[in-house]
């Protein structure tokens, strides 16, 4: 258990403004991508709640459709976002 | 019978009790910096990291709150899943890895990184209280909840019992020890509540159309407060009844007596076109004064279980009432709000070192946290047609599933619950301990305190908050769990994401309009909850139409309010450019 010495805080971490650019878009592009899905799924919800009723597959309704797809989506897209996101250059993988 | 003492459990219990100890003592001896005393020293292994965020977030209210919405309404209980998941987001694309790099030990730092204001690391520090204290109360509630009927000890010596080992948690080893206790938690959680399920659905459903299972039944309170249950004192001798467990469907697609074991569509699909039998209560005086609550059946459709707007708390749904569209609204904008706004959340970015390793532990935090609420569905549903729940009590639904089950294994999930409880409570005392040492007493007294000094009054402002916890836990016994969780992320959301997200993405932020937006953010959101009509209901005793504001969530104001304030005062107080 020698990797449980918490004693000091780790040295600065390498700084590189473009990357933190282009992680800082990306996170931003896939945030909006996301925040139209579950506000397109809480303004169903709120308005046309019938809709949620309607059968979309296999006899599972919109309702419990839609909210494991935004529960399986956001996985998806943080995996997504951790596959693309770069690192600094001279970091450590 | 429901409930009766288990030595079986009281067994696992002491044994989680005596691990998670053990642990901190261990831990305890290799942490004495406070760099490893509150930030666990930026060594934790980013998976570890991640789950921990799991064991952080899935919270009593996750984790007996969902469940027991959705056994007692369906559907309802799986909106709070989606949007507590949906919090990540913001987390993840958003706040982590800026987040990471600007900060130490608090949020606050973050704040403040480029103004060195007292001002922001004080009311940085008064929000991370007040957010903590409303998110510990419910968790002690939880506690006391929980261990009163298991072990059949009084609510306050389940509340003492949980704050005082939770102390002995965080003065140990502080985030270190929090940290590992978490992981051991959020991995018992996933996997005891993965097993429940594949047990659910090996079960399958069965019908049960008999009258008997759809009896009403009676808790009848006396002025001088004797329980009689259907007429007759509450107990399990002779001359003495007990409340039926509940839970089942009365009929099947096709008549049929039951199904066998189902794939997950097939389990939704088959519950959909069945017929489940959902309790409603109602609460009467009598002439004598004895409170009556009668539990009456209410069949219904699995069309209608599946469906949002079956609970009191989303009813207006399926109305055309606007004040209740707005209440949902504004609380499903706090939940996607709140998340990235918790101290006990933002402080575990801290543990790891660096910002990759913070943006990889989000993602299997998300990864855990998501399959977690997933299960929630069918944990939720299993209970509601497993014959054992208690019709009086929602949040005890997860471990009476798991009884109808077998002792062992309502044993193992009555004290997963119970860790979970452990595991959230640390996390939140070691974010209160943080923001009184670094923030207030460093930070703003500016007190000249040594490395080791740091540690000795964290390890202080633990104990005192965790008597606080203690206390308060005691004094809300009768308070409801989720209302609760509700006040601590609508104030984190009103409070801290405006001023985090401006200072990332918006240049000419300053000072005052982050310490003004964090102000107004905190205060507005705590009034409009203490003048909202579900507190004049459910706190102060009185109508509901008496409250003066249209609806009861306060983020769907709040939370555009704190960004106005910092972006007015902000354009106020900008510093001149030299001519």
């Amino acid at each position: 258990m020698a990797g449980l010495d918490h004693s000091h805080l780790p040295p600065p971490e390498v700084r590189d403004p473009a990357v933190e650019r282009y992680n800082a878009r990306l996170g931003l592009v896939l945030f909006a991508v996301y925040l139209a899905a579950y506000g397109a799924y809480v303004f169903i919800n709120a308005f046309r709640p019938a809709v949620m009723d309607q059968v979309v597959f296999s006899g599972i309704n919109l309702a419990v459709a839609s909210g494991l797809a935004l529960i399986v989506g956001a996985v998806v897209l943080a995996v997504v976002y951790a596959v693309l996101c770069r690192l600094p250059k001279g970091a450590g993988a | 019978m429901i409930y009766e003492p288990s030595s079986i459990a009281v067994a696992i219990f002491a044994l989680f009790v005596a691990v998670t100890l053990g642990l901190s003592f261990y831990l305890g001896r290799r942490a004495r910096t406070s760099a490893g005393y509150y930030a666990a020293g930026g060594g934790i292994p980013w998976f570890v990291n991640g789950i921990a965020f799991a064991g952080d977030y899935l919270s009593a209210a996750s984790f007996l709150g969902i469940c027991g919405m959705i056994a007692f309404y369906g559907y309802d209980g799986f909106l709070y899943s989606i949007g507590y998941l949906a919090g990540w987001v913001v987390a993840l694309f958003v706040i982590a890895e800026p987040l990471k790099r600007l900060g130490r030990y608090t949020f606050a730092d973050a704040l403040d990184n480029q103004f060195r204001s007292r001002a922001i690391k004080l009311v940085a520090a008064i929000s991370a209280l007040a957010v903590s204290v409303f998110y510990l109360i419910p968790q002690m509630v939880g506690a006391g909840v929980l261990i009163k009927p298991l072990l059949g000890i009084p609510h306050w010596v389940g509340v003492l019992l949980v704050g005082t080992v939770v102390i002995l948690i965080v003065a140990t080893a502080g985030m270190t020890s929090t940290t590992y206790v978490q992981f051991l938690k959020g991995s018992l959680l996933l996997i005891f509540s993965a097993g429940l399920t594949v047990l659910i659905l090996q079960r399958g459903f069965k019908a049960d159309p008999s009258p008997e299972a759809s009896a009403p039944q009676t808790v009848t309170t006396t002025p001088d407060g004797k329980r009689l249950v259907n007429g007759k004192p509450q107990g399990h001798g002779e001359g003495q009844a007990d409340l039926r467990p509940v839970g089942h469907v009365s009929k099947l697609p096709g008549g049929i007596s039951e199904t066998g074991p189902l794939d997950p569509i097939e389990f939704v699909s088959t519950l959909r076109e069945s017929e489940v039998v959902l309790w409603t209560s109602k609460r009467t005086t009598d002439e004598s004064g004895n409170t009556v609550t009668t539990f009456s059946p209410r069949p219904t459709s699995g069309a209608d279980v599946l469906r949002p707007g079956n609970s009191p708390t989303f009813a207006g749904l399926q109305k055309e009432s606007l004040p209740a569209k707005l209440n949902f609204l504004s609380l499903m904008l706090a939940l996607f709000c709140g998340t990235a706004s918790l101290p006990h959340i933002l402080i575990r970015y801290y543990t790891v070192k660096d910002s990759a390793a913070a943006r990889k532990s989000t993602v299997v935090g998300i990864a855990a946290i998501g399959g977690f609420y997933v299960l929630t569905l069918y944990m939720g549903l299993g209970a509601m047609t497993g014959g054992m729940m208690d019709v009086s009590n929602s949040n005890m639904a997860a471990p009476l599933l798991a009884r109808s089950f077998g002792e062992l294994p309502f044993a193992i999930i009555s004290a997963v619950a119970f860790t979970t409880i452990l595991g959230t409570v640390s996390g939140l005392i070691v974010a209160a301990s943080g923001a009184v040492v670094h923030d207030v007493m460093t930070g703003f007294l500016k007190l000249d305190m040594n490395d080791h000094a740091k540690v000795r009054v964290g390890r202080i402002a633990a104990i005192l908050v965790g008597l606080v916890a203690i206390v308060l836990g005691i004094v809300f016994e009768r308070m409801n769990v989720n209302f609760l969780v509700g006040w601590a992320f609508s104030v984190a959301a009103s409070a801290n994401l405006p001023a985090l997200v401006m200072l990332l993405f918006w240049k000419r932020t300053t000072k005052q309009g982050i310490v003004s937006s964090v102000l107004v953010g905190m205060l507005s959101s705590l009034a409009w909850i203490l003048l909202s009509g579900d507190t004049f209901k459910d706190v102060y005793g009185l109508s509901a139409d008496a409250s003066p504001v249209p609806f009861s969530q306060p983020g769907l104001v709040t939370i555009p309010l704190s960004f106005l304030v910092l972006v007015t005062v902000s354009l106020l107080t900008r510093p001149k450019s030299p001519a």
